[in-house]
């Protein structure tokens, strides 16, 4: 059966929910301190389970349909969106080995789509 | 005892830990492949795919509820395997999980396998591979 294509959407919004997540994940987890009690009264971290459950589910209803030798790899998308995170908002550099890494897995996704058949 | 056979030392017990941390973190990438598996066992049994329903699977669908335990011990097993390794080192050899994946859902829901879809896999890896390869500790 051919992979549907809003399995593959639902798929890739559930990729870019998931490192929304991360980023709050990882902007709670800069201002941790002061003992194991402030981890559930951190307003970043608790925002960023959440984005992670969001995530979760749509993934589950997008791996419904379709195959999962087709839609898992889409899943390495959410790398894409950490790293335009990472220099928005965490200021981490934009390097070439970056770049190569990036247009690798776009040309592995294009791969992956023709063979999803 | 002589500072070279000190340092020997030292280099032998870095080793070791780095040898470690590798071994754990394929373990890591069994687990994920596996819990993916079971995430799919449990999606094929929802009957409808709605937001709640989804929800609601994650506790009354076993194979979506195991799936999910064995991502959840995948994560902590990682964050112990980081805690004497470097994460340059280790976080590309999680972009294995897709080659485990792949073969497993051609064998499992014997999912059509093609020259293209493989070779897609495989730029995907190397390039998940390459980007963690940059990643700090």
């Amino acid at each position: 059966m051919k992979t549907p294509v809003e399995s593959m959407l639902l798929v890739l919004v559930a990729s870019f929910f998931g490192s929304i997540g991360a980023g709050f994940l990882k902007a709670g987890a800069a201002k941790l301190h002061g003992g194991f009690r402030y981890l559930f009264l951190n307003f970043k971290l608790a925002l960023g389970v959440v984005f992670f459950m969001g995530s979760s589910v749509l993934y589950v209803m997008g791996i419904k349909h379709g195959q999962l030798s087709v839609l898992y790899p889409l899943v390495s998308l959410s790398y894409i969106w950490a790293l335009v995170w990472a220099r928005v908002f965490f200021d981490e550099k934009f390097t070439s080995r970056k770049l190569a890494g990036l247009c690798l897995t776009l040309l592995g996704f294009l791969f992956v789509g023709l063979g999803n058949q | 005892m002589s500072s070279a056979a000190d340092s020997a030392a030292v280099e032998a017990r870095r080793v070791a830990a780095r040898r470690k941390g590798i071994g754990l973190v394929v373990i890591c990438t069994a687990l994920g492949a596996a819990g993916q598996i079971l995430i799919k066992m449990g999606a094929d049994r929802l009957v409808h795919a709605t937001l709640w329903s989804t929800l609601l699977g994650f506790i009354t669908i076993p194979p979506l509820f195991a799936g999910y335990c064995l991502y959840a011990l995948m994560t902590v097993l990682f964050i112990f395997a980081l805690k004497d390794g470097e994460l340059s080192i280790l976080y590309p050899i999680i972009s294995l999980t897709y080659v485990w994946v792949a073969g497993l859902s051609f064998w499992f829901f014997h999912d059509t396998l093609n020259w293209a879809k493989l070779a897609g896999i495989v730029i995907i890896v190397t390039g998940v591979a390459v980007l963690g390869k940059d990643a700090h500790k």
